[in-house]
């Protein structure tokens, strides 16, 4: 209170200002001309022409459309996604469980051990898992083995993020939640499926969206490790953008926003409960 | 197994122990508690309450012991197995589940065994989950027990505190365990919430019948509900008996001290029904004492009248007048002993007053004293500072294997470099380790001889420090009351250990 007589001007309201300006500047405006670019011709004036384009590709009707290239990386992303989160899943919650539950006094230096690889240049190191490809003979061996390199690859890239999250909630989950489950007759067994498992979940789904989201666009992945024959939603963009067809690419940018926001919004990451709450509190 | 003598005893503790990291948390604790009771385990935190009441619960493992329900041992049954449920300290009640799913936890995992015959004629049983009308049946009523029948539905996080306190109560009475264990379960009500609900279990417990250990480090919450009081301190046992008991004789000057208000003084006993104190004698109703045993002496502040001087056994100054609603409460100032009296007269500040104590309203009891214990601080020059003076000491046995380097910092065994000045410690003195000499140079402390007495085969002094520390010892010497004396304690009978900090201790 004393501040505000001091400074009578003063707001506490003016301390958003510079996040506001970072806001506009480098995420409302981009979008804008995203929006522009996706919906007008190269004179500048309105058109769904890109629409059609993307969605009737070869002007064979709107069902042609799942036999499209476009529809075929967007399944193919897709599907690479969906396995990458879920071995991170697999992978991921055992560990985060065992550090988090282990009675070692320096967890933190258990958990680095998962995170240093990332202190490396990420280039660098699917250069390096690729190597190992070519040693065991299953690079670019054929579109099976590309999409399962690809995978491989998300996931050594992307663990950490899906192990972190779910470490920071379930070292928060109160013991005597544990305590009050087997308190109540449930078994080891029964009090983690029932307790742990549900109070984790906030954890859970934000690794999902970490490792998830992501693994759609990270196209660096995919070119190193199938010697560029397997595309990613991100390389689609790319390719549109280097192609100098940026109305194409700006209006599949809007489907890949869409599809963001349709995972953010089914995984719950709008709703203003505990959820964001362990979000704002986790590492991220 | 001798049936008859457990049949009236649900649960007994013998001889349980229980450490952490070596360091002794319960000791050698034996009770029993009879089915139905209303039983409370009082101390101050650390005492040990919660960790006993946690083995019985399951959650931790004593050290050595044996815990027995209905007359089997339960040591090391896991949590889940035992007839026993839990209202924790802060509710845990599962915030990912409503109001209805938190009752119905345990039932919902709970199997009935039934007993069928197969086609083939052989008795076989089957265990089956309860069904879901059973289910929700008993969290109604469960729900009617602690009123708040209708909030099934509701979330967790919409409820207050009060109410939080509610459910985790239903949710461990639904599964109608033999015992229900209370861990400090309204420590986090307001006052007057909390006087509610005290009267509320304690009807609670009247309905239902079964037996209930509840922990409290509040007397009044202790004495208010329970059948039986186990005070507790340091790990170990003080006393068990009914409030009343507790109150009114009080075992040591711990339970005095702790249980309600209390002026506690050192005294003797010339003669049974005679004890002295205050430099006065008082006719009293304790007796079985040695002839001038030193024993202490409980005065309850409302058993002190205050009376005009010609009247009093006591004379004093009155030094402080507090209202506290229903009494005030005095200090009287008598000589150097400064008494505390509840009255609803009202002497003013600076009045001399005669103060009457009836013989029903003095508690004599046995002094139990073997050492002298102090709180030190290791001083710059590895000495060790306690009781308003310095003495020299071996610092090094806080530490195994520990040496001193020539700059005075220790070395510990691992080779670590300590600087341990400020480092807090507690001293141990024995009785015949401190002796006393009239060159007031060659001790560490100094002080007057306060009290001395004849045990036949010494004498037994009391030295008080000029900042009110006192020594006890033991000198085969006559020394006259009130002698100046200075204190030497040789290096190596001064015994140190470290201070354990609070939140290591857990």
């Amino acid at each position: 209170m004393t501040n505000a007589k001091t400074h009578p001007h003063f707001s506490r309201k003016l301390l958003a200002i510079p996040y506001g300006l970072f806001l506009a500047v480098f995420v409302v405006i981009p979008l804008l001309i995203i929006v522009y670019y996706a919906f007008t011709n190269d004179e500048g004036k309105f058109t769904f022409e890109y629409v059609r384009v993307f969605f009737n590709e070869n002007g064979e009707g709107f069902f042609a459309f799942f036999k499209s290239y476009n529809f075929k990386t967007i399944m193919q992303s897709l599907f690479i996604s969906i396995m990458s989160t879920l071995i991170c899943l697999l992978i991921a919650y055992p560990v985060a469980y065992i550090i988090a539950k282990c009675n070692l006094k320096n967890k933190s230096v258990l958990l680095l051990l998962f995170i240093v690889p990332m202190w490396v240049n990420f280039v660098l190191r699917i250069n390096a898992l690729k190597e190992l490809f070519v040693w065991l003979g299953t690079y670019n061996k054929s579109n099976a083995w590309n999409i399962v390199n690809t995978i491989i690859g998300m996931v050594y890239d992307f663990l950490p993020f899906m192990i972190l999250p779910i470490y920071t909630t379930i070292i928060k989950i109160d013991k005597s939640y544990l305590e009050a489950a087997k308190d109540l007759g449930a078994t080891p067994a029964k009090a983690f499926v029932q307790v742990t498992l549900p109070l984790s979940k906030a954890g859970i789904m934000s690794g999902v969206s970490m490792v998830f989201l992501p693994s759609m666009t990270n196209y660096v992945v995919s070119n190193y490790l199938t010697f560029r024959n397997i595309k990613i939603i991100g390389k689609l963009i790319d390719d549109y953008f280097t192609g100098d067809l940026w109305h194409d690419g700006s209006f599949i940018a809007l489907v890949l926003l869409l599809f963001m926001f349709l995972f953010t919004w089914l995984t719950g990451g709008f709703s203003a409960d505990e959820q964001t709450e362990t979000r704002g509190t986790s590492l991220w | 197994m001798d049936m008859k003598n457990t049949e009236n005893h649900i649960i007994e503790l013998i001889d349980v122990c229980k450490e952490f990291d070596g360091v002794s948390v319960v000791d050698n604790i034996n009770f029993k508690v009879r089915k139905g009771e209303f039983v409370t385990f009082l101390g101050p935190s650390g005492c040990g309450k919660t960790t006993t009441l946690r083995m019985i619960a399951g959650f931790e493992l004593p050290t050595s012991g044996q815990i027995l329900l209905n007359g089997e041992d339960i040591s090391t049954l896991p949590p889940n197995k035992r007839p026993v449920n839990t209202v924790f300290q802060k509710y845990a009640l599962f915030p990912h589940l409503n109001v209805f799913e938190n009752v119905a936890f345990g039932l919902k995992l709970k199997k009935i065994e039934t007993t069928y015959i197969d086609k083939k004629g052989n008795e076989k049983i089957k265990y089956t989950k309860l069904p879901k009308a059973v289910i929700a049946e008993k969290v109604r009523k469960a729900l009617e027990i602690v009123d708040l029948a209708g909030f099934e539905k509701r979330s967790i996080a919409t409820l207050s505190g009060g109410q939080q306190q509610r459910i985790a109560i239903a949710r461990a009475i639904v599964n109608e365990p033999e015992i229900l264990l209370l861990d400090e379960p309204l420590g986090a009500l307001d006052l007057k919430m909390r006087k509610e609900m005290q009267l509320e279990l304690k009807a609670m417990h009247k309905r239902l019948g079964i037996t209930f250990i509840y922990v409290t480090h509040d007397q009044e919450e202790a004495l208010t509900m329970s059948d039986t009081i186990i005070v507790m301190s340091d790990g170990t046992l003080q006393q068990i008996g009914t409030p009343e008991k507790i109150y009114n004789e009080p075992e040591n000057t711990f339970v005095a001290d702790f249980i309600g208000e209390s002026n506690i003084f050192t005294g003797v006993m010339p003669k049974d029904g005679l004890v002295r104190f205050c430099g006065k004698p008082f006719p009293c109703t304790d007796g079985g004492f040695e002839k001038d045993e030193p024993v202490d002496v409980v005065v309850r502040p409302e058993d002190v009248e205050i009376k005009s001087v010609e009247e009093g056994m006591l004379k004093g100054k009155v030094t402080s007048v507090i209202f506290k609603g229903i009494h005030y409460q005095i200090l009287v100032q008598c000589g150097r002993y400064e008494i505390e009296i509840q009255s609803t007269t009202t002497p003013a500040v600076g009045d001399t007053v005669g103060l009457v104590i009836k013989p029903d309203g003095i508690h004599v009891m046995r002094k139990i004293f073997r050492v002298n214990k102090f709180s030190g601080v290791i001083t710059k020059r590895n000495t060790v500072e306690f009781g308003d003076g310095e003495f020299e000491c071996d610092v090094t046995q806080l530490y195994p294997g520990s040496h001193l380097d020539e700059e005075g910092y220790l070395i510990t065994a691992k080779g670590e470099k300590l600087d341990l000045t400020d480092t807090e410690v507690n001293v141990e003195v024995g009785l015949h380790d401190i002796t006393m000499s009239d060159n007031l140079d060659e001790g560490g402390a100094q002080g007057h001889i306060i009290s001395l007495i004849y045990k036949s085969e010494y004498y037994r002094y009391i030295v008080r420090t000029e900042n009110e520390e006192d020594y006890v010892l033991a000198c085969e010497d006559l020394w006259n009351e009130n002698d100046l004396v200075s204190l030497s304690i040789p290096k190596e009978k001064i015994r140190l250990t470290l201070k354990i900090a609070e939140g290591s201790k857990k």
